[in-house]
């Protein structure tokens, strides 16, 4: 069954159309990878998703649901989930708070506006939890601002995993970090309950290969190519387009960061 | 937790250590006050009742700037309509109705009338953000204010309303009327401690977290699925109720309300105090308004450049201490989390 679909989705910005009449179909508990080159259209697909921006035509799906029409906090609030690509955080709350506010949110307390925080015994279990399950429960009481880059791109996945969504975007959630850093993440993906459905947009080649069941190809703004990880990585059209542009990407292993920029 | 080893922090801890001790004391000089003030000078009495009045209303523009990011110019609005609403149930004057002076009636209407009306202003207020609100804001006050002037068959007009009775409280033979100047100081007292610790609890609860998520990051906010108009509305009604009830204490002070209570001046005061004192928190709200109510009464009946004074202290503070005096005394210290 399809958890997520997007059915015609097309974005013009000006004259120019980032997106053009893409179908895509995720299913429930996929593991599904968005790739492309830059300007593809990726971050354009996926704020469409989030409702982050209206799109020029066509529909998006949460299951059997038309959510296009809906507002980014009611598509939250039926389950979809997203990390941002650049940070996008409580910067002067802790750590404990940046996680509490969306556990506190779950848990449909947020309306109580006179009882202290600290006696929702809950509240304060969940959000340790969910820091446990992303290392950070050794940072519990430190501002945002005073974490590591890789520390803040975990607190972004706790954030929305703190939501407990169907569906998680991950908006290249190992962009920027160290080897070490990317290699703790994909752990930390890894890791995901397998009934959450995950569409990922990764610029490193490897994590992609590692985590991804399904990939998608985006080119300029259209989808030229899907299919498994094997299948992606003998498909001609495929290969130019990274050859194209940075070398080839695709030969898994050897090509230290490949297909960044 | 980076704790910095400052000796301010320090003093700050020794006090905390001793918090029971610095609230008892605290409490005994405010009973004690009122009778050393009348020793000493009458004024410091009715000065202090002023402070106490500001500080109420600054703290409730708090919750809006502090705690909700929401840069509000327009806040003398709830002050102004505090009082005019005090003054036309319970002044002599032959415009308004004069109904009662009993605080079981005024209280409520007072609060329910300011708390409406800011749902009003925040409806289309809260569709704007940043300057634009801060505009948005300033002009529903100055509508107020212009209505105060100009509709004079109800208001007064330029004289406002005066002669509003004293306070009172209970039923028939229960009643109990706020008729000295320190019976009035207590009642003030009363309300203060009571503003402070209901605004506490407010900004403590999950509803107050939820209004500092989207001081510092609403798209985050909607991202999570929460609805943050909603509680912006509700931020800007319980504030306002608040600044209403400040401007229904300074009209029972005044004994009557004016038109300057609405003027862009007040609004321009109250943000001034939290500046100073340090946005964020409900006490450097206080501290605020005893630095700009004192010193500008002080002051003022000796030298007419008070308000270049208060302009120049205004511009140190947003240079050198952003965060204002509690932000100042904190130093990297970060709120804890409840």
């Amino acid at each position: 069954m399809a958890e997520l679909s997007v059915k015609g989705l097309t974005k013009h910005f000006g004259g120019i159309a980032a997106l053009n009449r893409v179908d895509l179909t995720v299913a429930s508990g996929a593991r599904h990878a968005i790739i492309g080159p830059n300007g593809a259209g990726k971050s354009t697909l996926f704020n469409l998703v989030a409702g982050e921006l209206p799109p020029t035509e066509g529909q998006v799906y949460l299951g059997e649901r038309n959510v296009t029409a809906l507002p980014v906090y009611e598509r939250a609030n039926l389950g979809l989930g997203h990390t941002f690509q650049r940070n996008n955080l409580f910067m002067e709350l802790s750590v404990f708070a940046n996680v509490r506010l969306a556990v506190q949110h779950r848990l449909g307390i947020n309306r109580h506006w006179f009882r202290p925080i600290g006696s929702f015994k809950q509240l304060e279990e969940r959000t340790d939890e969910i820091l446990r399950r992303v290392g950070l429960l050794g940072q519990r009481d430190r501002p945002v601002s005073a974490l590591a880059y890789g520390q803040r791109r975990a607190l972004e996945v706790g954030l929305a995993l703190a939501s407990e969504p169907r569906v998680l975007l991950l908006d290249e959630p190992t962009a920027g970090m160290s080897p070490a850093e990317t290699t703790e993440m994909t752990g930390l993906i890894e890791s995901l309950p397998e009934s959450l459905t995950i569409l990922i947009i990764e610029h490193d080649m490897d994590v992609i290969f590692n985590l991804a069941e399904r990939i998608t190809v985006l080119h300029y703004g259209q989808i030229i190519s899907e299919g498994t990880p094997e299948q992606i990585r003998a498909d001609q059209t495929v290969q130019e387009i990274y050859l194209g542009s940075e070398g080839l990407a695709l030969s898994d292993g050897d090509g230290g960061e490949p297909g960044r920029g | 937790m980076t704790a910095v080893d400052t000796p301010l922090l320090r003093v700050r801890g020794w006090v905390s250590r001793r918090r029971p001790w610095f609230l008892a004391a605290l409490g005994l000089a405010a009973i004690v006050w009122p009778y050393l003030a009348s020793a000493i000078k009458p004024f410091y009495l009715s000065l202090t009742i002023d402070i106490l009045i500001f500080a109420i209303f600054a703290m409730s523009l708090d919750l809006l700037l502090g705690y909700t990011g929401l840069p509000s110019f327009g806040h003398a609005a709830f002050f102004g309509l505090g009082a005019y609403v005090l003054a036309y149930i319970a002044s002599r004057s032959d415009l308004a109705l004069n109904l009662t002076s009993n605080l079981l009636v005024t209280l409520p209407v007072v609060m329910l009338v300011t708390a409406v009306v800011a749902l009003i202003i925040g409806f289309f207020a809260l569709r704007t953000s940043g300057i634009y609100f801060l505009m948005i804001t300033l002009a529903f006050a100055q509508m107020l204010f212009s209505i105060a002037i100009r509709w004079s068959g109800v208001t007064g007009g330029s004289d406002g309303l005066p002669g509003v009775a004293r306070p009172t409280v209970g039923v028939g033979p229960l009643s109990y009327s706020f008729g000295s100047r320190t019976s009035f100081y207590f009642l003030v007292l009363l309300f203060f401690v009571g503003s402070y610790w209901a605004l506490r609890r407010i900004v403590n609860s999950p509803f107050g977290w939820t209004l500092r998520g989207i001081r510092e990051n609403e798209h985050r906010m909607q991202a999570l699925g929460v609805r943050t108009f909603r509680y912006k509305m509700a931020a800007f009604a319980i504030s306002g109720a608040f600044g209403g009830l400040a401007g229904m204490l300074f009209a029972y002070y005044l004994r009557g309300a004016s038109p300057e209570m609405l003027h862009w001046s007040t609004s321009g005061e109250v943000l001034i105090m939290l500046i100073i004192g340090g946005p964020g928190t409900l006490i450097g709200p206080m501290l605020g308004a005893g630095i700009i109510r004192g010193f500008s009464l002080l002051i003022s009946s000796y030298t007419e450049r008070w308000e270049t004074l208060m302009g120049l202290l205004f511009i140190a503070f947003v240079l050198y201490a952003p965060q204002g005096i509690v932000g100042m005394l904190r130093q990297k210290e970060k709120e804890p989390d409840g």
